[in-house]
């Protein structure tokens, strides 16, 4: 489809990658207030297609075939593979009705909104030169990654941790993507980073829920010696 | 126009001998409060007279009396006369009021004599024009109504609240002390027009600034030196509570203006970033706070504190656009909080007055034993209701008027170039429009427990109206608020002068603007016309009676209402109607308290039973006597003062020591003393 | 054009608004009956049951005040003419620059102050349950309504609806994060204001589950078919309100000729009919929430709401 770059200008091409950039963001927001399981695991389905959607466009836009590959992986793989597998996982566990105490929503939103202002800040004013449109995609990724990491540290349940280090990861390959003439085997080894990790993670679900019954990591604190 | 106020103090004075001398007669009431109100008058009219000169220079007035090489500076610019209307209009209005409600006082030689010295030490203290001047009657107005909150002093809550504000007004003083002495310089230039033109370093500047926040946020309400607030302003009789709360916050905002904006010399950013944040975040704790309590002054004196607080977050947006050099959005900004500041006043003082008509009728200020009182109180229901909706900020009254030319303020700020302000901004505006919505709520609890629905109580089931003097003060205030709410535009105007000498500009001129409306920058950014609106409503509001009564029925029937048939249970097992299946205050508040407070103020709820010995939930089918208890803390306490006590009391024990030492060391502590200054001198000297 | 020609509109538009408010409310109510395979009322149901109301007899409480008999008429008042200032099918019309939208969030605020009021008048738990509960949801909507406010104000340059209508027509705002955080936030505080699903229930009678019910349980006769018809005003509110900031389409510019009036008229109409479907079709997929999870509902709205702003303030593109 590289041949519809021309006919677009290139504002509306650069706008249009921002705003999926942007509805990436909207979507880990979307990611931090559900409370339950299921829930959490569909809104990643959708962080992974909104994923697929902006790295199409930036194939598109800089006429890259490879990263048409990286977005097929992410709509194909995370879109619809992973989740499915998640949500069978979670039912097997007999966990999917399963409803999270999260400590206050509104609070880990807030935190969050502090944190976007954060890599906001700390883009729009360290790297000055660069064009405006380009720090604020590389800014919106640093959010992605943060609203990630946000989502792991707050969350007891390791499905949601999963579903945090995704996303996290997701902001990792949109910085990626925007960052043009990023190479093919960068890409590739970190999706199947992604997938071992998810494979190891799955296989330790398992295994932590046939020895203690839950799958609430704070059990696993009991072995660190920090419970008493 | 200075000599006026000057005379209008000194007859305030001799009030003050008459009140002191013959304080027990009955018609001493009538003289004090009456002529108090008389010169309050005068001094109003001199004001607004200042006002309408214009340009003209005003001489500073030199009595020669204070320090031997200073005198008594007065001086009365168009910031001082803004302010002064806003202390006597309270004045005269908290006088009339007194006429009548003074008349239940059972001690009145405790308020008397202070009450007009008060009055006149908040005038003077606003034309005060050198240190000494404005310290001694800063002083003289703690002091005055250090007094009359103590004039109920053989109640315990009373001597405490008293104890908790002397130590407070006087930090604060001595913040004051410090500012002053700091801008003083070196060679002690006390009178403030040698301050202005002293031009003192960035970094003397901003200490000054700090300390300015302190000395008179504590006598505003800023959080967290709000905790006197609540205690001293309920507990003084209403006269004074409205005085206190409308008035004297105002003259500390004043205070704050004066030094900051005008005699500290060039203002940074993060002055404005720091105001803007303890302004924002006084205005959501102060509200919450007023939606948690049940008693009517209470609730009243944390109001005041969110309305300190917006006024607050006007005057950091003013300070930082200030910095930046956007003196037009400056000015919007500081006539934004100078229109809340004199909006205050007006709903403030009527909600005060109210209070203490409710207090006199029912003989209670508990908000959970009142209701019904609209029957009872048909005529005084009426200014309170429209105080009520001015301070919720309901359009088209003037509480809105204020709070849009805020948050229009707000609108211009991200041109604002510096980073923790971009942050800072929309986050304060935020907890503006929180505080806004929490007002709403709040007041809808206040004055829909106190004066709608039936009597909590046998108390208020015979209530009785309240006399024509108050309710005149009343109706008289609460008509200036729809005044001042329908016509921003005059108000704006009126202000003008003092953003102009302030920051060298202000808000467009409002005059001559079709229908009366206010825009604030230009007409292709808002616009705001509360005359047409409010003749919209009330066009459309009669339209649709005039058609319904016409077309449709006009048939009005009365019956008991449906309550599950919980009705006539109440009314077999409650002759004085006590218990009720009407919701309690904390009842109502319960949901709002449950999500914002359950963090910041730990609120919890208890249900206790009281079984033969246990608190346990007792077995079904056995009645049992249960009472529900709403606890929560001020963090104020937690966070700030308890530890500062205790580092004070662990500072006294360490100097207790020095109690015991033998004449020997005491001299050497003199002698170390007399030979570190003298190196010092001989050193930097 | 002079001034009749611009009066003659300002007046339709006041009219429209309320002709047309009972219409899409009946018609959500169709859909959603047709989506759960009921029968459901006639189209037209509202306007017999308003027109009933208002030669049915007014039985009030024993114990209320003049405050609940004037209450339907100011709550009706304010929220008819914040209605009117809302631009439907063109923009600038003759009064619109009487208020900007903070005018009608706060006229808002003014009904919802004078509902909260009158439901207390009357002395029972229903009128209590039903207040707490709105000053609960109010004062996280009431916010976040405001940081909308903030957000496409700042985008416009403008606080006046029309202008900002004018603008987003324009296409000169472009495709911003910020409008999208806008959007998402003003959809969540329209369902929260208008007493949807899942944050209210609009045909409930169940104590535990009333908010709004709750509150005007006690009107009868004309009083509730005024308290009825601000109800209905305020769901094609929120409804133009969105249309004429995100989907301004086909909205009439000031000083149109006639064919750009009926373009605009009909566009109106279609818009309300796609914001009826939607809103019943999300009704329908929903279920009612507890209580207590509708402030996480509604605060994340005002979450969202507030990160728009913020993002203007840091960037202007966003």
């Amino acid at each position: 489809m590289g041949f519809l770059a021309p006919l677009l200008s290139t504002e509306t091409s650069l706008s249009v990658a921002h705003v999926l950039a942007g509805g990436l963001v909207l979507v880990s927001f979307m990611m931090l207030y559900q409370d339950r399981l299921s829930s959490v695991i569909n809104v990643l389905a959708l962080h992974s297609a909104v994923l697929g959607f902006a790295v199409g466009w930036q194939a598109i836009i800089q006429n890259a075939p490879e990263l048409y590959i990286t977005a097929g992986l992410a709509l194909g793989f995370k879109a619809i593979v992973i989740p499915l597998a998640l949500h069978r996982m979670v039912e097997k566990l007999g966990i999917h009705r399963q409803v999270e105490a999260v400590g206050g929503i509104s609070l880990t939103m807030l935190a969050g909104i502090g944190l976007v202002a954060l890599s906001m800040v700390v883009m729009l004013r360290t790297a000055a030169h660069a064009d405006a449109l380009a720090r604020e995609d590389v800014a919106l990724a640093l959010s992605v990654i943060l609203l990630g990491m946000l989502m792991m540290v707050t969350r007891r349940n390791a499905v949601s941790q999963i579903a945090g280090f995704m996303s996290l990861e997701n902001g990792l390959i949109l910085a990626a993507a925007g960052a043009q003439g990023m190479p093919l085997v960068v890409e590739i080894s970190v999706a199947f980073s992604i997938l071992i990790a998810f494979i190891v993670i799955g296989v330790f679900l398992f295994r932590i829920r046939e020895r203690f019954d839950t799958v609430d990591s704070t059990t696993l604190d009991a072995f660190r010696g920090e419970m008493q | 126009m200075t000599p006026v106020i000057l005379f209008c103090a000194l007859a305030w004075f001799a009030l003050g001998g008459i009140g002191m001398l013959w304080g027990r007669r009955d018609v001493t009431r009538v003289v004090v409060y009456g002529g108090t109100l008389a010169v309050a008058g005068i001094a109003l009219l001199a004001a607004f007279f200042q006002l309408g000169l214009g340009d003209a220079p005003v001489p500073t007035l030199v009595l020669p009396l204070g320090l031997p090489w200073l005198g008594m500076n007065f001086h009365l610019d168009d910031l001082a006369a803004v302010f002064l209307i806003i202390t006597n209009l309270g004045a005269a209005a908290a006088s009339l009021y007194a006429i009548g409600y003074g008349r239940h006082e059972h001690e009145p030689w405790r308020i008397l004599p202070f009450y007009p010295v008060f009055i006149a030490a908040m005038n003077l203290v606003i034309v005060a024009a050198d240190a000494y001047d404005f310290l001694v009657f800063w002083e003289l107005m703690s002091l005055a109504s250090w007094a009359l909150v103590m004039a109920h002093h053989n109640q315990q809550e009373t001597r405490r609240a008293g104890v908790t504000y002397l130590l407070m007004a006087d930090a604060g003083t001595l913040a004051l002390l410090l500012a002053f002495g700091l801008l003083a310089g070196a060679h002690g230039h006390y009178d403030f027009a040698a301050m202005q033109a002293a031009h003192p370093s960035p970094a003397v500047g901003a200490v000054v600034m700090v300390l300015v926040l302190i000395g008179a946020g504590s006598k505003a309400g800023l959080v967290p030196l709000h905790v006197w607030l609540p205690r001293a302003h309920p507990a003084a009789p209403s006269q004074v509570s409205a005085l206190m709360s409308g008035v004297m916050t105002k003259v500390a905002i004043y205070a704050f203006i004066r030094i900051v904006f005008d005699l500290a010399g060039p203002v940074a950013w993060w002055w404005g970033l720091v105001v803007l944040i303890a302004g924002g975040v006084t205005a959501v704790l102060g509200v919450l706070y007023a939606l948690m309590e049940d008693d009517i002054k209470t609730i009243l004196a944390y109001s005041t504190i969110e309305n300190v607080g917006l006024i607050f977050v006007g005057l950091g947006l003013a300070l930082a656009f200030k910095a930046d050099g956007m003196v037009v959005a400056a000015a919007l900004a500081l006539t934004a909080a100078l229109f809340h500041a004199l909006n205050h006043m007006l709903f403030k003082s009527t909600l005060f007055f109210g209070a203490g008509a409710i207090q006199h009728a029912t003989g209670t200020r508990d908000l959970s034993k009142l209701g019904g009182l609209i029957r009872r109180m048909q005529i005084s229901a009426v200014p309170m209701l429209i105080a009520a909706m001015a301070i919720a900020a309901l359009p088209p009254l003037n509480g809105f008027a204020s709070e849009w030319l805020l948050l229009q303020a707000i609108l211009l700020s991200p041109a604002l170039p510096q980073f923790g302000l971009k942050l800072a901004v929309p986050a304060v505006g935020a907890l503006v429009a929180l505080s806004a919505a929490f007002a709403a709520a709040c007041f809808v609890r206040f004055f829909g427990i106190a004066y709608l629905g039936r009597p909590r109580s046998g108390a208020a089931a015979a209530a009785h109206e309240t006399d024509v003097f108050s309710r005149g003060a009343m109706i008289g205030l609460a008509a200036l608020c729809i005044a001042a709410g329908v016509l921003p535009g005059l108000v704006v105007d009126l202000l003008a002068p003092v953003t102009q000498s302030l920051l060298g500009a202000h808000v467009p001129s409002q005059r001559g603007l079709s229908w009366l409306t206010i825009i604030p920058v230009s007409a292709s950014r808002s616009s705001y016309d509360p005359l047409l609106i409010f003749i919209f409503i009330a066009v459309s509001g009669s339209l649709a009676a005039l058609a319904l009564h016409r077309f449709g029925s006009r048939v009005i029937r009365r019956a008991p209402f449906w309550g599950c048939g919980f009705r006539g249970l109440e009314e077999a097992s409650a002759p004085d109607r006590a218990i009720g299946t009407q919701y309690s205050p904390s009842g109502l508040a319960q949901p709002i308290r449950r999500v914002f407070a359950s963090v910041v103020f730990r609120a919890r709820d208890d249900v206790v039973f009281r079984a033969r010995d246990d608190e346990m939930m007792p077995a079904s089918g056995r009645p049992v006597p249960t009472s529900f208890v709403s606890r929560w803390i001020d963090p104020a306490w937690g966070l700030f003062y308890t530890p500062m006590v205790a580092l004070i009391g662990q500072i006294a024990d360490r100097a207790n020591r020095l109690q015991f030492l033998s004449i020997r060391r005491y001299l050497g502590f003199v002698f170390a003393a007399l030979v570190a200054l003298l190196a010092w001198n001989a050193l930097w000297g | 054009m002079g001034l009749i020609v611009p009066l003659f509109l300002q007046f339709a538009q006041m009219a429209l608004v309320l002709a047309a408010a009972p219409l899409l409310t009946g018609f959500v109510r169709v859909l959603k009956a047709r989506l759960q395979r009921r029968a459901g009322p006639p189209l037209l149901q509202m306007y017999r049951d308003i027109a009933k109301l208002t030669v049915k007899d007014v039985i009030v409480a024993t114990d209320s005040s003049w405050l609940f008999r004037t209450a339907p008429y100011l709550i009706f008042a304010t929220t008819w003419v914040a209605a009117a200032l809302v631009p439907s099918f063109g923009t600038n019309m003759l009064f619109s620059w009487s208020g900007d939208l903070i005018v009608i969030v706060a006229l808002l605020g003014t009904a919802r102050f004078f509902q909260m009021l009158a439901a207390l008048d009357i002395g029972t738990a229903f009128g209590g349950i039903g207040v707490s509960r709105e000053a609960m949801f109010a004062s996280l909507a009431e916010p976040a309504m405001l940081m909308i406010v903030f957000t496409v104000a700042l985008v416009a340059g403008s606080s006046q609806l029309s202008d900002i209508s004018n603008f987003m027509h324009s296409g000169a705002a472009g495709l911003r994060l910020s409008l999208a955080l806008g959007l998402v936030a003003l959809v969540i505080v329209a369902i929260a204001e208008t007493g949807r699903f899942p944050v209210d229930n609009p045909a409930t009678h169940l104590e535990l589950t009333m908010v709004h019910e709750a509150m005007v349980l006690e009107y009868s006769g004309r009083h509730l078919a005024l308290i009825e018809l601000a109800h209905a005003l305020k769901l094609l509110l929120y409804i133009s309100l969105i249309a004429c900031i995100f989907a301004p389409l086909g909205i009439a510019p000031p000083g149109a000729a006639l064919p750009a009036l009926v373009l605009g008229l009909v566009t109106y109409g279609v818009k309300l009919a796609a914001g009826a479907i939607l809103l019943a079709g999300f009704e329908t997929t929903i279920a009612k929430m507890r209580v207590f999870r509708v402030p996480n509902f509604v605060g994340a709205a005002l979450m969202l709401a507030l990160l728009g702003t913020l993002l203007l303030f840091v960037s202007a593109t966003l």
